[in-house]
């Protein structure tokens, strides 16, 4: 009786039944597919090449491959993913279940692995790939960040590229100053050897550089509440584009170039995860839901012994620090800096990317991110009609999705990972 | 020494007087009233006593030492602990994350602790969580724990403000109106619920009430206001017979 009941009456539902595990595990076998029959089947469709975002972009090119692409698409990512998560998913619901009694640590770090590898086989079908998921990476450390602040704290900031122009042009400071040979900076200082070592220093300097910055953006602005804070850090992203333009010491405004090449995709990944692990650590401890109850209520916070202005500038330097990371990392990945690169349109990128995903969400934060990087990547061919498209998006998404598109919902690491049917039930 | 003095208070809010030399006394295990029409100066008094508002004039004693000019949440900390008149909930939080909010300024664990989930963390706030269940049973909504504030009722709303209020492990309980716009019902449970504060928690309780009933019932000694100052104190049975309350309540006497 029971285990008929149990039975998914529909083909969908049987999808819910199955496990991160099994979706990672399908993904997988899709990356090493696309590795070992993705150019023959390219060509034979009529693909120039392994189309570089989910022909996407082919499509938008050439409308007559549109058929070829979406084939593609469907025989080397959908068919697999589908068929191997649908028909693994009793074995690895028993294997995420036997993961789970392990310690979560252990648990985490094996998915962990599995999603870089798929990752990793992904990316390396082309350069182009690479560059693309490490900025995607880049960017959802940005969104989180900023989501602390104007999702979290409920504030508006606008300095986050200032942050990042801190973060970046430290980083790349210590690194072209002593691991290269360069004119400006003089001789290697130290053997580069070590560098790849001491890169996270380079960085982390960088995050607690912004850290600084953001300092000076609090201490006037958490004085009372409003539109101070949006004023005062509109003002401080353009002091500092302002300032590298006139240090000489930077090179100005032609930019600071000859970055050694440490931010590989390992790298980035790492800094990614730790990023998101440790904001949503933050976010879900009672001194991080402080921020919810300054923000949804200032007085009742102050009254209930939380100290409000601590707390706002705490976040706010946070929120600064990884913003730092992430543009010690971003300055890595292109090999460049120029200020011009840290002003209003990479702030309206990020805010897109907070707005569009969900205010006061982790998952949103990922999602918006990761969306509007690969949405613009893969518009790129519709060249001005691209800044058409994503607005329009975003307006539809305010309309009917106010808080944006997945907002008030934080990662639960459990709930993610648990397997999806009891192994040792009836099923 | 009484455990919170308070020595001739006064508030201005530009050229209005809206406290004038307020005194007030009180010792563990109290519960005092105060009472008096809309405007009267009584939620004035709260936020002086909360460190919401600096007095202009006179001090604030908590065990002998002054208190005024402190910022909310240090006074808070030291043991005055509230609820509001108009419900100021966290619309976005749940009920158990209302109530171990108030712990915040016990937490030790730090922000190293918040930002890597340290084993200490994990510890400090299973702890936190087993004192906020306790008190959320013994406010008879432990059921509701997961839900967000908004959704629940009334009645609901007033008890999860007092369990934060008590989270902070306060010594004196300040309650602003707890049975406004309560039904008869939630009336006699809302009482029910200060009078157990009461017993078990042994608090002073600083009640400000419309409702004559509820006052005469819990409180011993009464202070009713009006305009800013203090018209009469005294017993239940003495403030209901002084015929200047009366007057504040009613109006004078006319006949035509």
């Amino acid at each position: 009786m029971s285990v008929k009941a149990t039975i998914p009456r529909n083909r969908w539902a049987a999808f819910s039944l199955v496990p991160l595990l099994g979706w990672l595990c399908g993904a997988l076998i899709a990356a090493i597919l696309e590795r070992l029959a993705g150019t023959p089947l390219a060509l034979a469709l009529g693909l120039p090449k392994i189309p570089a975002l989910f022909g996407i972009d082919i499509m938008l090119k050439k409308p007559l491959l549109v058929p070829n692409a979406m084939l593609y698409s469907l025989l080397i990512y959908a068919l697999p993913v589908a068929v191997v998560a649908g028909a693994s998913a009793s074995l690895t619901n028993r294997l995420a279940a036997r993961l789970f009694g392990f310690p979560i640590g252990i648990t985490v770090a094996i998915h962990l692995a599995l999603f870089y590898a798929i990752l990793h086989l992904w990316a390396g079908v082309s350069d182009y790939r690479t560059i693309v998921l490490k900025l995607t990476l880049i960017a959802v450390m940005l969104t989180l960040s900023l989501n602390v602040i104007n999702g979290y704290m409920g504030e508006f900031s606008c300095s986050h590229p200032g942050f990042m122009a801190l973060g970046a042009y430290c980083a790349s400071v210590f690194t072209v100053g002593l691991f290269v040979d360069d004119r400006f900076f003089g001789a290697v200082f130290i053997p580069p050897v070590l560098g790849p070592f001491l890169f996270p220093i380079a960085l982390i300097l960088g995050g607690f550089l912004a850290s600084f910055g953001a300092l000076f953006v609090a201490i006037p602005s958490f004085r009372t509440r409003g539109d101070y804070l949006a004023i005062i850090s509109l003002a401080f992203l353009f002091i500092v584009k302002s300032l590298i333009e006139n240090l000489e010491f930077v090179r100005g405004p032609r930019g600071l170039s000859g970055q050694p090449d440490w931010a590989d995709l390992p790298t980035v990944f790492l800094w990614a995860v730790l990023c998101v692990w440790s904001i949503n650590n933050f976010v879900r401890s009672t001194i991080g839901k402080a921020l919810n109850a300054v923000r949804d209520n200032e007085m009742a916070a102050g009254a209930m012994t939380v100290d409000t202005r601590r707390t706002k500038i705490v976040a706010f330097l946070f929120a600064a620090f990884w913003a730092g990371i992430a543009g010690g990392l971003f300055a890595h990945v292109l090999r460049y800096v120029n200020p011009s690169t840290f002003g209003i349109q990479n702030l309206a990128e990020v805010l897109a990317m907070v707005y569009f995903g969900g205010l006061n969400s982790v998952y949103g934060s990922i999602v918006g991110a990761v969306s509007i990087s690969l949405l613009g990547e893969a518009l790129r061919p519709l060249e001005i009609f691209k800044w058409i498209i994503i607005p329009l998006l975003l307006i539809l998404v305010m309309i009917f999705r106010p808080m944006g598109l997945i907002a008030f919902k934080d990662l639960d690491v459990r709930t993610l990972l648990r397997p999806k049917r009891d192994p040792g039930g009836e099923m | 020494m009484p455990l919170l003095t308070v020595h001739k208070m006064s508030h201005d809010f530009g050229g209005l007087r809206a406290v004038r030399n307020y005194d007030l006394e009180i010792e563990f295990g109290q519960i005092r009233g105060l009472i008096g029409p809309n405007g009267a100066g009584k939620t004035t008094i709260f936020n002086l006593l909360t460190g919401i508002y600096t007095p202009t004039e006179g001090e604030i004693l908590l065990d002998g030492r002054k208190i005024n000019g402190f910022p909310t949440h240090r006074i808070a900390s030291m043991g005055i602990s509230r609820t509001f008149q108009n419900l100021l909930l966290w619309r976005h939080m749940t009920v158990l994350e209302h109530v171990k909010m108030a712990r915040y300024s016990r937490i030790r664990y730090g922000l190293i602790g918040a930002f890597f989930g340290t084993p200490k963390r994990h510890k400090e706030e299973a702890e936190i969580e087993g004192k906020a269940y306790q008190l959320l049973e013994m406010m008879g909504i432990r059921h509701l724990s997961d839900q967000v504030v908004l959704n629940l009722p009334y009645g609901a709303q007033r008890r999860v403000e007092m369990a934060r209020a008590l989270a902070a492990e306060p010594r004196i309980l300040l309650l602003d109106e707890p049975t406004a716009g309560m039904n008869p019902e939630e009336l006699v449970q809302i009482m029910e619920i200060i009078r157990r504060v009461h017993g078990e928690l042994g608090l002073a309780i600083l009640l400000i009430e419309h409702r004559l009933k509820v006052v005469m019932e819990l409180c011993r000694r009464i202070q009713t206001m009006n305009f800013g100052e203090v018209i009469a104190e005294g017993t239940p049975d003495e403030i209901q017979n002084d015929p200047k309350v009366i007057d504040a309540y009613l109006g004078k006497e006319s006949v035509i």
